[in-house]
């Protein structure tokens, strides 16, 4: 045993599934003075790897889950790892078939093997299953079985190998040590990790803790939102026909998905996991320590009651369960977050203090090598990984409240059925805008922005749906979420003018002499511009994919002012610190709440506005792009604003910023001035989706991700600028070799399903397919697939978003779409520009 | 047959036990409970012997309304009848808790009959008293044996088997009987998951009595000093095999 | 002031136990102020009751009294109790007391019950001997805590637990009396007296050996118990093992070290692939040396033993069986 050490270049905290694949990882990638500790004893240091049930179904919606699930996957394979045992979700109701058919459709998307089965052909694979309570199954062939723990072994050993790791089992964290904020972005750097045997400084320190994770976090004075919930499991047997296998798995695993159950063989019994009890979540100091856990910490006492309904129903699939004797049953902990998704990537306020968690043994080595990657490149390349990226949550996101009461609400949807939009119940009007009162009044039906509300349509605007005589949807789920209303909003702004609340921007102000050079440094597009002006730019990260994609004011001689989405605020604002530098010629300034944004557009705007205001609102006076200072007059006097304009619906209009506490006078004044002009309010149903699709602009998250460039992407200007940026590059060697894949705007041909009924695509990853319905997949492996869909009700279609490979990129070419597992005939409506008005016109009016 | 077994609702500890701040309870907070095991294993017996031999098996247990748990998995075992002398959670003496349990008895066999055989644990796992079931036994005046592995009925007597060092010793008391069982005189069954179904619908008797305290009383729990130990490593592989073996020559267990 | 201290054994042979008995009891009776009386049951020869009294005298007993009747043909909790009942009556004797093995524990509960007094099982310490009230420390979920406790009684009674204390001679210890004394019994008393006994292992057993070599979940099946087996026989010892062993069913229960098991105390413990949960611990924590063998440097058996070896078992054992081979054949 070597000594303990007192300095490393990486200390790893946890020993489950995830450490040890960050080590092996970052081993592989040329890391070397690791130090990898465990409060337990190796192999098995008692968190939930060692009692996970250890299989993978990669088809999952989510991109980022389903690609590093294969990722994973292969990863055990590559290994040895793994058995693809198969396996198979059944479906007891109707409701659950369509999800199957959706399932199929995801499949498709990802290029996993997937087959529909009737209950008969259930039965054929797994003869003890009670073919009469299902409808049929979705069987996966590629469903696999791993070892974790051997293969944290070897994974670890992989360093251990190179030289470049030193393991410390049963050596307990007691602190995580910081400097004091820095001075030039108010960030702290991770400095050292102090356990029960000794301290060591550390120039990265990687919480790879599992349940434990925030409960490590908060030493540093930090955050990683999680919460030790409790997955139930039985291990029952004897049972002859699984004894008879002679194999630790010798039948598919099967998902019984309507009662929230698994059934997965363990060499001759069969382990029932359950995720349908109520929701269990634990603190992590009520998780008992090795030496006083009865099993292990995470294995904690099995809470009987709460198991018994699914015992009922597991007998029911499958009688032989009832009969076998119950050898083992847990209260496994696991780690659920506030949105379901991990939580990876560096901590905002904590420089080099880097969170791996949050992740299950079905990602693990995929997650690991995200991390890895990371820390070694600044962005992790294996996939874009924004949405499990640590920094995408605020403040309110981070509280124990909130974790808690979204656990409380997501853990009984493991195997739900959800909705693309589905909205939470819980822990809503976090944040409000200014307007809210009064959006309440109009019947908003609001949709939550991470913490954000936000109007999707206004039930006050119900009597557009009689007057552009707008069709329903006759499908449940494709009405789910959604309302003819919104079409309305938006043929209404397309003919007169339509007001909608974009006070959910994040909002930053960069001052200081440093403040545009620095500017310069993050954006692609030239910022350092009159003042006055603004600069629509894409944000890359040192590969050229795309970090961000907003807009920066150069307000003044040293202010440029930055405005991006509510869903890339967290991830921005850190982003930005991260990048400051550090002569202290840059000071930040987070002003989101010190400022409200109100969007006017159609083509009344002008008219509306011109009420209010004697400035020139003409494109000379008011040109596109420019941002100008004027006073709106209100009922209280005038108020100071900002007019910027600029469009993301494609007609003429404007963003009028003004202080927070100032929004609803302007409100006020904007409702009253259009009241004659058809002014309306307006939702996200239209900003979001319908306005800006009918326009082919893409949005951060969707169109837009690590994964693509600007070339690719349509964004890329015809010139460079000189001035240095992050990611300039690789932007240039990808001007050079031009896109290997292009932004498309689809339109659907045919929406009528086999059963005759009008469908309309979600936008949910749905596969863009061939005539002959195979695959797209471009040169570097990635798959065409709606990035967004939305009706485009100026243009009397329902529109797609997506990457095609240049060569199909042609308007007109003919593709199909799977949705639901039927194929629908699709066109290329446009390349890299809009179906609606492509020369805008509207704009220019 | 009728069959008495009474159980004991205890913690389910790790390696390390830990004491709530005034020392009156074992800390629960991340533990779960079970049957103490010698009683696991009279209840098995019960069920085994019934089974074989025909008739019922009542679990009784003084504890506290939580207790319904053992009673329900002694159910959930087929066991047929469970009883539950409801009490605070506070640990009660030997004593009290004998007198309460002859007075559930007896009410018990009033209303149902005799019961041939009364199994205790020949211990409990925590307080370890070592006394109840003969307290029980001689207020019934009814024969008692402890540490009991084996157990025949036969029409008159039953003939109960404690293990000692070298072999057994071989009792037979005429019925009916009490025995204090050990663990190891069966391997006791997990329910089925169909027996736990089963168990929800057995009804609970509760009975409502009480005894005077005894006279031993429990001040509180404390942990043991700890003798830091100072491990002596004679190695990390099989060549440590010579330092183990000039180790038992030392210690004189080599001739 | 007396004390009266139950004298276990079988057919004239006193086990350790008594030992510590007499050891405990004579400090006891030291505190109370008062003398020791050591009671044996039974119908013993001359020479045997000569030889127990010796060495209880050696121990500290100022009076060793002898309860025979013919009634008496072998162990009987009944009887045994009632004997004692009417000798503590007799020494007009303040507390009794025993040594908290499975007999000592059952004669004193039977002692308890006839006489409906409170009888407070395996105690380590007795404190204000001297008062009404005692106080003592006891040993709860056996022995990996402590329970303070107070007993009031007009007669005591207690046990001590069983290796809580060594035995040791008493210094400058008089010479003891053997008195007979006769109780009154009847067939009552006989109705829970050893009929037959089968005897089941010939020579050292488990709780007397020298020598256990002990397997836990790490040996991993039954069939792997053997080379353990091979190491207890070179060294006259026996195979004990853990609760998860013969919840397996690797191993019968006789052979459970532990609390629900047999309570050891042999020159040396060898646990190999055992983890040491406290079940475990509790019977084997009376062992003079204790060498774990486990790739867990941390497992609780480990930090707890006296030696260890941090490696696997199954290339341990067998190594250790051949070096002993080599040095007795060389």
């Amino acid at each position: 045993m070597s000594d303990f050490p007192t300095q490393a270049k990486v200390v790893v905290i946890g020993a489950g599934i995830v450490g040890n694949c960050v080590v092996g990882h970052l081993a592989e990638l040329g890391w070397t003075d690791m130090v990898l500790i465990d409060k337990g004893p190796l192999p098995n240091p008692g968190g939930s790897t060692g009692h996970a049930s250890n299989f993978i179904f990669p088809v999952d919606h989510n991109k980022e889950m389903a690609l590093l699930g294969e990722q994973s996957a292969n990863q055990y394979r590559d290994l040895g790892m793994s058995v693809d045992s198969g396996g198979i979700e059944v479906a007891r109701t109707d409701e659950r078939m369509d999800e199957l058919n959706r399932r199929m459709t995801s499949a498709k998307a990802w290029g996993i093997e997937a087959h529909l089965l009737t209950p008969a052909q259930v039965k054929e694979l797994v003869p003890f299953v009670n073919d009469e309570v299902i409808k049929g199954g979705f069987y996966c062939p590629t469903v696999s079985v791993v070892d974790s723990l051997e293969t944290g072994t070897v994974m670890r050993n992989k360093a251990l190998d190179k030289n470049a790791l030193q393991v410390f089992a049963n050596t307990e964290v007691l602190d995580v040590e910081t400097s004091e904020a820095n001075e030039h972005n108010g960030r702290r750097t991770v400095t050292a990790v102090v356990t029960d045997k000794g301290r060591i400084e550390a120039e990265h320190v990687v919480i790879a803790s599992g349940v434990w994770s925030n409960k490590v976090a908060n030493m540093a004075d930090t955050y990683i939102p999680l919460v030790p919930a409790v997955h139930q499991m039985a291990d029952v047997g004897p049972i002859d026909v699984l004894a008879e296998t002679n194999n630790e798995i010798g039948y598919p695993i099967v998902r019984d998905m309507d009662t929230f159950c698994y059934e997965r063989q363990s060499s001759g019994s069969m382990e029932v996991g359950s995720y349908g009890h109520r929701a269990i979540l634990h603190h992590p100091d009520e998780i008992p320590s090795n030496e006083e856990a009865a099993l292990s910490p995470t294995e904690m006492p099995f809470t009987q009651d709460d198991f018994d309904p699914q015992m009922e129903t597991a007998i029911e699939l499958m009688d032989m369960l009832g009969d076998a004797e119950i050898k083992y049953a847990i209260n496994g902990l696991l780690s659920l977050t506030p949105d379901t998704m991990p939580c990876l990537g560096e901590v905002p306020d904590v420089e080099n203090l880097w969170s791996a968690a949050a992740v299950w043994v079905k990602e693990g080595p995929g997650m690991g090598q995200v991390v890895a990657e990371w820390m070694t490149y600044g962005y992790p390349r294996v996939i874009d990984a924004h949405g499990a990226d640590i920094a995408r949550f605020y403040d309110d996101e981070r509280s124990d409240e909130h974790i808690w009461s979204r656990a409380d609400e997501h853990f009984i949807k493991t195997y739900g059925i959800v909705h693309p939009s589905e909205q939470w119940e819980g822990r809503r009007n976090l944040v409000t805008s200014p307007y809210f009162s009064r959006q309440e009044d109009l019947g908003a039906e609001f949709f939550q922005a991470r913490s954000w509300e936000r109007p999707q349509w206004y039930a006050s605007n119900a009597d557009l749906v009689e007057r552009y005589d707008i069709p329903g949807r006759d499908n449940e789920w494709d009405a789910r979420w959604w309302s003819p209303i919104t079409v309305g909003e938006h043929l209404n702004l397309r003919e007169n003018c339509g007001v909608v609340d974009l006070s959910a921007f994040q909002v930053y102000e960069l001052t200081g002499p440093g403040a545009v050079e620095f500017a310069e440094y993050l954006a692609v597009n030239k910022v350092d511009k009159a003042i006055g002006s603004s600069t629509y730019t894409p944000w890359l990260n040192q590969d050229g994919g795309f970090h961000s994609d907003l807009t920066m004011m150069r307000l003044g001689e040293d202010h440029v002012r930055v405005v991006t989405g509510v869903f890339d605020g967290g991830r921005d604002e850190f982003w930005v610190r991260k990048h400051m530098p550090v002569d202290g010629s840059v000071k930040f300034t987070n002003s989101t709440m010190n400022v409200t944004t109100l969007g006017v557009w159609g083509p009344n705007a002008p008219t509306v506005l011109g009420q209010l205001t004697d400035f020139d609102l003409s494109h000379e006076g008011s040109p596109y792009g420019s941002v100008r200072d004027v006073e709106i007059a209100t009922t209280d006097g005038p108020l100071a604003c900002k007019l910027f304009r600029i469009s993301y619906v494609g007609d003429s209009g404007w963003e009028i910023y003004t202080d927070w506490n100032n929004g609803p006078q302007l409100w006020d004044a904007v409702m009253e001035a259009g009241r004659d002009l058809g002014i309306r309010p307006t939702g996200g149903g239209v900003y979001g989706s319908s306005g800006r699709v009918e326009k082919g602009y893409r949005l951060m998250g969707a169109e837009l991700e690590s994964e693509y460039n600007p070339v690719e992407a349509g964004l890329a200007r015809p010139k460079v600028k000189a001035a240095d940026f992050i990611g300039k590059e690789a932007y240039l060697a990808a001007r050079d070799k031009g896109p290997d894949a292009k932004m498309c705007t689809f339109i659907v041909e045919d929406q009528t399903s086999s059963s005759g009924v009008k469908r309309f695509m979600q936008g949910g990853n749905e596969p863009i397919l061939t005539t002959e319905g195979e695959r797209i997949i471009d040169s570097h492996g990635r798959g065409s697939r709606v990035t967004t869909a939305s009706p485009g009700p100026s243009v009397g279609k329902h529109l797609l978003m997506g990457y095609l490979p240049p060569e199909l990129a042609v308007i007109g070419n003919d593709f199909q779409v799977m949705y639901m597992n039927e194929l629908y005939p699709i066109k290329v409506g446009a390349v890299e520009g809009s179906v609606f008005d492509p020369e805008d016109s509207r704009l220019k009016g | 047959m009728r069959i008495l077994c009474c159980v004991k609702r205890v913690p389910a500890p790790g390696a390390k036990i830990n004491v709530t701040e005034d020392g009156q309870q074992v800390e629960t907070a991340h533990l779960g409970f079970t049957t103490s095991p010698h009683e696991e294993c009279a209840v098995e017996e019960a069920v085994q012997l019934t089974e074989a031999q025909g008739g019922e098996v009542t679990v009784l247990t003084v504890g506290p309304p939580e207790a319904e748990e053992q009673l329900r998995y002694a159910a959930s075992v087929g066991c047929q009848n469970i009883v539950l002398v409801p009490t605070d959670g506070t640990p009660l003496d030997p004593q009290r808790t004998a007198t309460i349990i002859t007075e559930t008895v007896q009410s018990l066999e009033s209303d149902g009959g005799e019961f041939d055989l009364i199994l205790f644990g020949n211990e409990s796992a925590d307080s370890g008293g070592f006394q109840v079931g003969v307290r029980v036994a001689h207020a019934l005046g009814r024969p008692i044996v402890n540490g009991i592995k084996g157990i025949d009925i036969e029409a008159d007597q039953v003939i109960a088997r404690r293990e000692v060092d070298a072999g057994f010793e071989v009792y037979h008391l005429p019925r009916p009987a009490i025995c204090g069982v050990k663990e190891g005189i069966n391997l006791p069954r997990y329910p089925t998951m169909k027996g736990r179904l089963a168990s929800k619908k057995v009804e609970l008797e509760s009975v409502d009595t009480d005894a005077d305290a005894g006279g031993q009383l429990m001040v509180r729990l404390h942990r043991p000093q700890e003798t830091a130990k100072e491990t002596a490593i004679l190695g990390d592989s099989e060549d440590a095999a010579g330092a183990i073996v000039d180790l038992l020559e030392e210690l004189g267990v080599m001739s | 002031m007396t004390l009266l201290v139950l004298l276990d054994h079988d057919n004239g042979v006193m086990p350790e136990a008594s030992r510590e008995a007499l050891t405990i009891g004579r400090q006891l009776a030291d505190d109370m102020g008062g003398e020791m009386v050591a009671a044996v049951i039974g119908a013993l020869d001359d020479g045997v009751i000569d030889d127990v009294a010796e060495e209880a005298q050696k121990f500290g007993a100022e009076t060793v009294r002898h309860v025979n009747h013919d009634l008496l043909t072998d162990y009987g909790p009944d009887a045994w109790a009632e004997c004692l009942r009417q000798l503590a009556d007799d020494v007009d004797a303040e507390a009794v007391m025993a040594v908290g093995n499975d007999r000592g524990n059952e004669v004193m509960a039977f002692l308890a019950a006839r006489l409906d007094q409170p009888f407070v099982a395996n105690c380590t310490t007795v404190t204000d001997a001297d008062d009404d009230e005692w106080s003592m420390t006891r040993l709860q979920w056996g022995g990996s805590l402590l329970e303070d406790a107070t007993l009031s009684a007009d007669l005591k009674l207690v046990s001590f637990g069983h290796h809580a204390v060594p035995a040791e001679p008493a210094a400058g210890a008089a010479d003891a009396d053997v008195e007979e004394f006769e109780p009154e019994l009847d067939d009552s008393h006989t109705i829970t007296m050893i009929k037959d006994r089968t005897v089941q292992t010939q020579g050292v057993t488990l709780s007397t050996a020298p020598v256990v070599v002990s397997g836990g979940r790490g040996v991993g099946s039954a069939d792997a118990f053997a080379p353990l087996e091979e190491l207890a026989e070179l060294l006259g010892g026996r195979v004990g093992c853990s609760r998860a062993v013969t919840n397996n069913g690797w191993r019968p229960h006789s052979d459970q070290v532990g609390q629900t098991g047999t309570r050891i105390a042999p020159e040396i413990y060898i646990a190999t692939g055992i983890s040491g949960a406290i079940q475990h611990w509790v019977g084997a924590m009376a062992s003079k040396k204790i060498l774990a063998i486990n790739t867990d440097p941390e497992a609780n058996m480990v930090t707890k033993a006296d030696y260890a070896v941090i490696a696997d078992l199954h290339k341990v054992v067998p190594a250790i069986s051949a070096e002993i081979r080599r040095r007795r054949e060389g």
